[in-house]
């Protein structure tokens, strides 16, 4: 499986999304230059984290008129997985391969730690080796992770079970306290109505070694290595 | 052609929490200004357009934030009256 890793000017999550599909499980992983017109025939491409064009205007906002959008937007359109993660996420949103958008931390506070979040999907190409209930320790680092859309997006993704993994307690209960960024139900990742696109604020590709503290981020790689199984 | 100034204000939409504008009149409540109801902090923007007319120029600028300046999902914007400015091309 050969992962792409978009290098937007600003991203600093690409060279650790790359560590995660090369070192972690052994796939080959190429760079993509967001001026480039091409996707170098990879099956998977990642939106890295990172502060693309110094966020400026919007989180996301310049970034996803980027040359290569245009065609990470037609592999999504195909149906071929995007794995959108923090700044990624973010570009995805305002690209509109996922609804909704990424508002500044309710704190007014940039996040950097190790959280936990609940596993609430099970059965996406991203989440099919976790099971639901699971409690994942996964970083953080984001000043504007505050998951917003319109109550009926929200009931949308909740009716469909696209909400993908959310904020909660070590237990796994869920609550204001543990919501580290105020988004609406504590959401923390969502998955577009096809399914092939997740988009989450915490980073999988930070938690693939235990020498970094946490090897929980592993399940997505995995999932998609494997596929859904039939 | 004439060079028209278009100044944007672009501001939370209802609804969407603003926790700097809560900040903002938090403070200014702590220092006295107690009749402040409610602070919503957002973003102006001026720009400049070449345009045939301000109708255009407005035109353009209202085509501008629904593309890029403004997120629908989050944000409404309120265009102001165009100004002629001196250097526009024609």
């Amino acid at each position: 499986m050969k992962f792409g890793v978009v290098t937007f000017p600003g991203s600093n999550g690409d060279y650790d999304a790359c560590h995660a599909a090369a070192d972690a499980i052994g796939q080959e992983c190429v760079y993509l230059w967001h001026k480039d017109h091409d996707l170098k025939g990879c099956d998977v491409i990642v939106l890295p984290g990172g502060f693309s064009y110094g966020d400026y205007l919007r989180p996301g906002a310049i970034a996803r008129f980027s040359p290569i959008m245009n065609e990470v937007v037609a592999h999504a359109k195909r149906g071929a997985p995007v794995l959108a993660i923090c700044n990624g996420f973010q570009v995805a949103c305002e690209a509109g391969l996922l609804p909704g958008a990424l508002l500044r931390n309710a704190s007014l506070r940039f996040v950097s730690r190790l959280v936990t979040m609940r596993v609430e999907n099970d059965s996406s190409m991203f989440t099919h080796e976790y099971y639901k209930g699971q409690i994942l320790s996964v970083p953080v680092a984001h000043g504007d992770g505050r998951y917003t859309a319109d109550p009926d997006v929200v009931a949308r993704l909740e009716g469909e079970g696209r909400v993908a993994f959310r904020y909660s307690s070590t237990g796994g209960d869920i609550s204001d306290e543990d919501n580290i960024n105020g988004s609406v139900n504590g959401i923390a990742g969502i998955i577009n109505a096809a399914g092939n696109v997740l988009g989450m604020m915490p980073h999988p590709e930070r938690a693939v070694d235990p020498v970094i503290g946490s090897t929980d981020g592993l399940g997505v790689f995995h999932s998609l290595l494997d596929g859904v199984p039939a | 052609m004439q060079l028209y100034r278009v100044p944007v204000q672009i501001i939370p939409r209802p609804g969407i929490l603003d926790p700097q504008g809560a900040a903002v009149a938090g403070a200014l409540r702590s220092l006295g200004f107690n009749t402040i109801a409610d602070i919503r902090v957002g973003r102006f923007i001026t720009v400049d357009v070449n345009a045939a007319s301000a109708a255009d120029a407005t035109s353009a600028v209202r085509s501008m934030c629904e593309k890029l300046l403004a997120n629908p999902v989050i944000e409404d914007f309120v265009l102001e009256e165009p100004t002629l400015q001196q250097g526009g091309q024609s």
